[in-house]
């Protein structure tokens, strides 16, 4: 059952992204809409496998780097569902629905551990420390998201000659306010969910903190050089989107320190 | 029952004649009953714009009603040899699916003409001189005008250089309303892409002249502040947006005098609109962070583009026009057989 709702959520974001991209080509794009619709399906079915796997496990489902995939793809869907029409970035939709398919066909094909991961002992704070960690990765990124929006549309002002794209993206300030707010969002998620961890209340990683804290200075820095006006709205957009590389290349490290540890967070 | 439309526009007449033509709001009610005296003529849409003036009839009988039209208009205008043109069913009706959804417009892909045929029909519709044929003839006008415009890419990009100003500081700011203006000469070209960001919410405006009483003349005429062009620099933080066209024969806008400007403004983006010949700006400042730089051949270059592209969809909206053309064509034919038709809503 749980399969077929991630099967059924990884072919919504397809479809949606595919549209859009069949749509533009065509010269037939309408804003919202369709795109919505399929995200907002892929949502669904991912939140009733999310659903059934936390029934499975007794826990959040986030015991294990698949799962840990999913739930990432499930916030930055929400978040999209939820920051996407606020800011009216339509084609917002579109480039989350790949980056969102193209995680979860990573998580359904990658050599992970894809069975239900149930959990022993119960930690309320480590339950929060861990949803909450993915959540604020989930809206870094959204801001990446948003920062190669940013630059493409960058690129097609400075280019002077812009393409059939530059008319359906957002204007540059709509997409760096929308890159600044997620990662403001991230930081503050992402410090509330290492604060709950100091509670949890047993020893942890070295390493799986100093990542996370790393992940957070970065993001941080970003704020702060924007703030005091030491940093152009290009580069906030580059950073977003590499600092989100980083976090995303050390997930799996995390998750394997986590194990070595032997805790599953 | 017969669909026909007679009139005058651009293609054929200068705006000379046109206006002579043209039919106020006031003079409507008269000029439609004057038209519904016509012999045959059931119903009647009058469509003046400053392009176009053309009477859309339902008639029993074509030949005496383009007539009837002939006299009106003469009656009405006072010239007899105008070089009025006339379509009949199905013409007529591919005439004004044509016309609300831009192609025939001056610039194709325009979309002022749908709501000017809007009011047109509620004008008429008003006035009671519409009924059942022209009531739908209109109604799906308004459809294939929409599926036109939605489904082609007909009215997609600017196609003037102001239009082309707008579109891209609209994509650089988003809001317009709050953005500063600065314009450093006064000539007539950035008078006019000054008034094109003005129609977009730009409220406040700056003008720097080398020649002050013509920044003021200027500023006065837009609603804007005048400065000396000694201390322009000064007022330069807070602007968004600069549109330069002076005769000066070097360029006044380098990446050394825009550099520590640029540093006071934080990292708020600047768009320089160079009208200037020769250029204004040196090429060299596009390179720098947040500065979007374009001048005259660029600006042109993206209108000529978007002319293009709507050029190659006039293919695709024919097409789609067609189909419709056909759809009413058959519904006008049922009516015209079936018993409780068109006749009895004539009668009225």
């Amino acid at each position: 059952m749980e399969t077929g709702f991630l099967a059924a959520a990884t072919g919504f974001y397809l479809i949606g992204f595919a549209t859009t991209l069949f749509a533009l080509g065509g010269g037939k794009f309408q804003p919202g809409r369709f795109n919505v619709l399929t995200m907002a399906l892929g949502f669904a079915c991912q939140t009733g496998f999310l659903w059934i796997r936390g029934q499975q496990n007794h826990s959040c489902p986030i015991n294990s780097l698949f799962e840990v995939l999913i739930f990432l793809t499930w916030s930055m869907v929400g978040l999209y569902l939820v920051f996407g029409p606020a800011f009216r970035l339509s084609l917002l939709g579109a480039f989350t629905a790949i980056f969102v398919f193209v995680l979860q066909v990573v998580a359904i094909v990658a050599p992970l551990q894809r069975g239900p991961h149930p959990r022993s002992v119960l930690n309320p704070w480590l339950e929060l420390h861990a949803a909450l960690s993915i959540v604020a990765y989930g809206a870094f990124g959204m801001a990446a998201v948003a920062g190669v929006m940013y630059l493409v549309q960058e690129f097609q002002l400075k280019s002077r000659h812009p393409a059939a794209i530059f008319y359906h993206l957002p204007p540059i300030s709509t997409l760096h306010h929308a890159n600044e707010r997620l990662v403001g969002l991230g930081v503050v998620v992402l410090t509330i969910g290492l604060l709950a961890g100091l509670m949890v209340g047993s020893p942890t990683n070295f390493w799986k903190w100093a990542v996370s804290l790393v992940v957070l200075v970065l993001y941080g820095g970003i704020l702060t050089l924007q703030a005091i006006r030491r940093i152009t709205p290009k580069r906030v957009a580059a950073a977003s989107v590499g600092v989100f590389s980083f976090a995303l290349i050390t997930l799996p490290a995390i998750q394997w320190l986590s194990v070595q540890h032997g805790s599953t967070r | 029952m017969n669909i026909v439309c007679a009139g005058i526009s651009h293609h054929v007449a200068d705006v000379a004649l046109r206006e002579k033509f043209a039919v106020s709001n006031g003079a409507l009610p008269e000029f439609l009953r004057e038209l519904r005296r016509i012999d045959g003529l059931n119903e009647a849409v009058v469509v003046s714009t400053c392009n176009r003036v053309e009477y859309y009839a339902a008639s029993i009988c074509p030949v005496r009603t383009f007539d009837g039209l002939r006299d009106v208009v003469r009656a009405h205008t006072g010239i007899a040899d105008a070089p009025m043109y006339q379509h009949d069913c199905p013409s007529s009706i591919r005439h004004l699916f044509r016309v609300a959804c831009g192609l025939d417009s001056m610039v194709v892909g325009e979309t002022e003409i749908l709501g000017q045929v809007k009011t047109a029909y509620s004008a008429a519709q008003e006035h009671g001189a519409t009924s059942r044929n022209l009531n739908r003839l209109f109604q799906q006008t308004f459809r294939v005008a929409k599926r036109v415009r939605s489904e082609t890419q007909i009215t997609r990009g600017p196609v003037s250089v102001g239009a082309v100003a707008v579109e891209l500081a609209g994509k650089i700011f988003g809001d317009l309303g709050d953005r500063k203006v600065m314009i450093l000469g006064a000539g007539e070209t950035s008078e006019r892409t000054a008034r094109s960001l003005q129609s977009r919410g730009v409220r406040s405006m700056i003008v720097s002249n080398r020649t002050f009483d013509r920044a003021a003349a200027l500023a006065k005429e837009i609603g804007g502040m005048a400065i000396h062009f000694d201390h322009w620099e000064n007022a330069f933080s807070d602007v968004d947006i600069l549109i330069s066209s002076t005769a000066a024969p070097h360029p006044i806008l380098t990446p050394q005098r825009l550099e520590p400007l640029m540093a006071l403004r934080g990292p708020r983006p600047l768009f320089i609109i160079d009208l200037a010949v020769p250029r204004d700006a040196d090429p060299a400042i596009e390179r720098m962070d947040g500065v979007y730089l374009y001048d005259m051949d660029s600006l042109q270059r993206i209108a000529g583009d978007s002319l293009a592209l709507r050029q190659k969809e006039v293919v695709r909206c024919e097409a789609m026009i067609n189909e419709h053309v056909h759809e009413f064509v058959a519904w006008l034919r049922r009516g015209h057989r079936g018993p409780a038709g068109a006749e009895a809503a004539w009668a009225g």
